[in-house]
């Protein structure tokens, strides 16, 4: 029987091992380059332990004796299993860095072995049959076919259209697929025994991958790397929100619920803009609050401060703020901010926690998402800033991001209207980060701020050094608010009345 | 059409056999899911055994004298001694049945949360309802005037926003009206019905009273208004060609939400009470609400420390007599098994009604009647979640209701303390709505905590379909006599009116005075109580 198969399904058959063995490989390379960064090193260690790992199958190939057509079968099936689940379960272990590299290491070297198995079996099955020379030239010949082919459908077609998990899973599909087949083209080498179990094993495996294969459809991940547009390196979904990470050229990006909320490329200008004013503008800051901003970024410059003695992080998520102290990109991008023995970390809904304790602060750093809902709108109130301000010194300066001026600017100046009705001294100014345009701040104390002759405010220290956006000037420039960005009248949000979610809603709902 | 709900018992045994025990309920674990709970009621016992002919034991002792007893420790009670401390007369007792003030006021708590188990809000009192305002000012709830005068209520006690919602065909719609899918005539009828209440609201009396006005007290008695009790809030709609089913549902469920009744058994005078006489200033709009995570309860409380040690709880008033120029009180403390006697110069009956036939002696020779005044039934369940269901159209509301279900929905308990995620307690509602409360009290007292649990589920598992692994307790209170009902001809029926007459030194207080169940009615009725027991 296996002299009457036509000689072209068995090339075909080595085209499909060798192109889903490429394609197991390059996910592993990518997903890892990915998360961890440093592409070259990725892809070198990942290739590195997948070609060693192809040698040792080679090698264990000699162990197996007898039934050589139904452990050839079985590797394949194993290998279906094991390739076609293996971005989704990288993509499950982004959540713990650890792990992660365990299990990305673990299955590159496994799906290694179980390749490196294929082709020393299936020429052991086939040399009975066909003359040594011709064969190791033909299936030598489609390996190498399959590589090209991997290599060129991975980033033209599939990573693009499919996206990784359902590339996966497609692979892991045809690679048992061709286990079933081989089941009828290798027909008289199997037991009846064998064949019936060999035949529902690969059958199960195959559903199990195609139900995967449906359910990614309504895998959010898959669909917000659609939406995203860029490459999802880390995904979860806390009580709270839902958290991505996307990674392209540029740098990465921390998505929740679908809103930007920066981008590595240039988080600096907005960081730096939200924080040095209050900061400079304080003094002698020793005890410094920030509301939001479980990412660190904003503790990574207040930190700069020699003098700052405590920082207290307070954010709704731990997943976030965990998040920032351990996945390595962003952990590096707020220089560890968050293991930094100054700064404590509380997890609470900074509405509830800003009554419930009693310490005062110097500075208190704003940067909480946009108020596009009630339950984040509730932390742009007249009470939540009453609130605030019994948890600050008389002297105390606040600073809170406000949305953009440009593209909201009822929701801009709402947050700021609200800010002066509990008596405040507010001013305005903006800076332009590529990411999201011109983005708005308030800078705010309880008594009012000193002014310098020139109308600037007296900044009492001097900017740190490393800045990269922020200097003296420019810092100067931002308070000065351009003609297109001047005041609009609005009422204040109050908990009862949350214009703000309302005006935020049709302003940017009208982008 | 969701306007004519009626939930006789007939549908609610038919509503039980519907929903599968199984899928519920079984031997403590619930298909799968376990949570425990209680089922609540107040002390009716001692009332009975006395209805009954029990007769309590001989006191030990000398009997008390004070200046002032009070029978009764809901608001109506409260409010009677609050005003006689600010009369200046310290020298007094509130007597209260059950073993925690407040009646339908009352709230609970457990693990950290506080709930309601009745009345949960107030709207905020217009300027001329002085009592409540000072009293409101004293518990830091009204913290200023405005330049016209009306009161500035602290922003931390105004329903925060998202306020209400309700479920209609699938998804959640913000406000109480479902306006997905109406029809120009339905919007058409909803403005013509707001324009008419607003018509209301403005318009004044020869005596330059409101028409309708709270408290009710101080409303118009003018002819025009009075007629309005004679005919049901249903007639009335249809008379006035309201006929949306929308419209007529919103009525149906503001009468059953404020009232126990339905729009067909609710007189239109109470239906358009409910609406007008919260409109108020300038722009006519609604009086925003003010309200705490345990309801009412914050007003109970405050009001119950005022008393201090002059609380007596667990105290049954068995005996109310009119003798030697003095009324003397007979009461049974529940907790010693001991009779109490007290002697006043005042006495204030601030208990329902239907009790005065039964606890005052001479009640036969005054020649009054209670007859006419009926109580409906209500279930209040406390749903304690361990986080909250996965919502698509948003975050939950204070009030979320559900469109065409015999239950009022719920209101979610931490929604004023901005605990906008994980665990928390909702308090559900629903009236018994048979035509003769008799009926619903038997049901009510009929069901086990199993029946009332799965009908809680059932009804919320309409708008939440994965809630039920998230409960981790159900309490279900059963109030046998929960509110006064406006029907057609009783606010304005003479036994309502004489029943605020004192007879010789026993004065009346309590809400059911007014014909209608508010915190403000109680609230007013007691302040007047207080103020006839001049010393």
């Amino acid at each position: 029987m296996i002299e009457r198969a036509p000689n072209y399904l068995l090339y075909l058959n080595v085209l499909v091992i060798a192109t889903c063995g490429l394609i197991y490989e390059l996910l592993a390379g990518t997903l890892a380059s990915y998360l961890l960064g440093d592409s070259v090193t990725q892809f070198s260690l990942v290739i590195g332990v997948y070609l060693s790992a192809l040698g040792v199958g080679s090698w264990l190939s000699r162990y197996v004796e007898n039934r050589i057509a139904r452990t050839f079968i079985e590797v394949e099936i194993g290998l279906a299993l094991l390739g076609g689940f293996s971005a989704p379960i990288l993509f499950i272990a982004f959540a713990q860095i650890t792990w992660f590299r365990i299990a990305l290491f673990g299955s590159v070297f496994s799906i290694g072995v179980l390749v490196g198995l294929e082709l020393p079996l299936l020429m052991r099955i086939l040399k009975e049959h066909l003359d040594f020379r011709e064969l190791v030239a033909r299936v030598l010949t489609f390996d190498y076919i399959g590589a090209l082919l991997a290599s060129v459908l991975f980033p033209i077609l599939l990573v693009p259209r499919l996206g990784l998990v359902r590339t996966s899973l497609m692979f892991g599909i045809l690679n048992a697929v061709v286990g079933v087949w081989g089941t009828y083209l290798l027909r008289p080498l199997l037991s009846q025994q064998s064949l019936d179990a060999l035949r529902g094993r690969g059958f199960l495996v195959i559903g199990l991958l195609a139900v995967a294969f449906i359910k990614a459809d309504t895998l959010t991940s898959w669909t917000e790397e659609v939406i995203l547009g860029n490459p999802i390196v880390y995904s979860t979904q806390s009580p709270f929100q839902r958290i991505v990470v996307t990674r392209n050229a540029n740098g990465f990006q921390l998505h929740l619920n679908g809103h930007l909320q920066f981008n590595s490329r240039d988080e600096y200008r907005y960081h730096e803009a939200l924080v040095h004013p209050a900061m400079t503008t304080a003094g002698d800051a020793k005890h410094v609050l920030v509301l939001g901003g479980g990412d660190g970024l904003a503790v990574r410059e207040i930190l700069r401060y020699p003098n700052v003695e405590s920082v207290t992080l307070v954010d709704l998520d731990p997943a976030i703020t965990t998040m920032a102290a351990e996945f390595p990109p962003l952990a590096e991008l707020n220089q560890h901010a968050l293991q930094d023995p100054r700064v404590t970390v509380i997890n609470r809904d900074a509405f509830v926690w800003v009554s419930e304790d009693d310490r005062k602060f110097d500075v208190a750093v704003i940067d909480f998402p946009d108020p596009g809902s009630y339950s984040v709108g509730k932390l742009y109130t007249t009470r939540f800033f009453h609130l605030l301000r019994a948890r600050l010194f008389d002297s105390a300066v606040v600073t809170v991001q406000c949305t953009s001026p440009l593209v909201a600017p009822k929701s801009y100046w709402c947050i700021l209207k609200t800010m002066q009705e509990t008596g405040m001294d507010v001013r305005p100014y903006r800076a332009s980060v590529p990411t999201f345009g011109v983005w708005g701040f308030a800078l705010a104390q309880i008594k009012p701020l000193e002014t310098t002759a020139d109308g600037g405010f007296l900044q009492h220290i001097e900017l740190p050094t490393g800045l990269r956006y922020l200097d003296r000037k420019t810092m100067a420039t931002m308070f000065d608010m351009p003609v297109d960005l001047q005041p609009v009248p609005t009422q204040p949000n109050r908990l009862n009345d949350q214009v703000l979610v309302r005006y935020y809603e049709q302003e940017w709902g009208a982008m | 059409m969701g306007g004519d709900v009626n939930f006789s018992r007939r549908e609610l045994l038919a509503h039980l056999a519907a929903v599968p025990l199984s899928g519920l309920v079984g031997c403590g674990a619930l298909g799968g899911y376990n949570f425990v709970g209680e089922l609540l009621s107040p002390d009716f016992s001692t009332g009975h055994r006395l209805r009954d002919g029990w007769q309590p034991p001989p006191p030990k002792s000398a009997a008390q004298s004070h200046q002032v007893v009070i029978v009764g420790g809901g608001i109506g009670g409260l409010a009677t001694a609050w005003q006689l401390d600010q009369n200046g007369i310290d020298d007094y007792v509130v007597l209260e049945l059950a073993d925690q003030p407040g009646g339908t006021a009352t709230s609970g708590s457990r693990d950290g949360f506080h709930y309601p188990w009745g009345a949960h809000y107030v709207p905020t009192p217009m300027q001329d309802n002085e009592s409540l305002i000072e009293l409101f000012r004293q518990m830091g709830v009204i913290v200023g005037q405005q330049s016209d005068g009306r009161p500035i209520v602290s922003e931390q006690y105004l329903c925060r926003e998202p306020e209400e919602r309700v479920f209609f065909q699938g998804h959640w719609i913000e406000g109480l009206y479902p306006t997905a899918g109406a029809s120009p005539q339905d919007l058409e009828q909803l403005q013509r019905f707001r324009e008419l209440m607003r018509d209301w609201s403005t318009r004044r009396d020869a005596a330059g009273r409101r028409m309708f006005a709270i408290p009710m007290s101080r409303s118009s008695d003018d002819d025009l208004v009075r007629q309005l009790d004679n005919v049901s809030m249903s007639q009335w709609m249809t008379d006035q060609r309201f006929s949306s089913a929308r419209l007529r549902w919103l009525v149906d469920y503001s009468c059953r939400d404020d009232y126990g009744l339905t729009i067909q058994q609710t007189s239109a005078w109470a239906g358009l009470f409910y609406f007008v006489s919260r409109l108020g200033g300038e722009s006519a709009e609604s009086q925003a609400v003010i309200t705490w995570p345990e309801g009412n309860g914050r007003v109970v409380n405050y009001l119950a420390q005022q008393t201090a040690d002059r609380m007596r709880c667990s105290h049954a008033v068995t005996n109310i007599q009119r003798r030697d120029g003095h009324v003397h009180v007979r009461a049974l403390d529940k907790q010693s098994s001991t009779t109490v006697d007290f002697t006043a110069k005042h006495v204030v009956f601030a208990a329902p009604q239907f009790l005065a036939p039964h606890l005052i002696s001479d009640w036969k020779s005054s020649g009054r009647s209670v007859a006419n005044f009926r109580y409906g039934g209500w279930v209040v369940a406390n749903v304690f979640l361990s986080a909250r269901p996965q919502e698509s159209d948003g975050a939950m509301a204070w009030d979320n209701v559900i469109y065409d279900s015999r239950s009022l929905g719920y209101v979610v308990s931490t929604h004023q303390t901005g605990l906008d995620h994980g665990a928390t307690v909702l308090t559900w509602y629903q009236p018994l709505l048979d035509d003769d409360p008799r009926v619903s009290r038997a049901e009510l007292m009929q069901l086990t905590w199993q029946d009332w649990v799965r009908v809680v589920v059932s009804d919320l598992r309409k708008a939440h379909p994965d809630l039920a692994p998230l409960i981790r307790r159900i309490d279900v209170m059963r109030w046998g006599h929960a509110m006064v009902q406006p029907r057609v001809g009783f606010v304005w029926s003479d036994q309502r009116r004489t029943a605020s007459e004192s007879l010789g030194r026993i004065h009346f207080a309590g809400t059911d005075l007014s014909g209608i169940a508010l915190l403000e009615e109680a609230f007013d009725r007691g302040v007047q109580a207080a103020n006839r027991c001049a010393v």
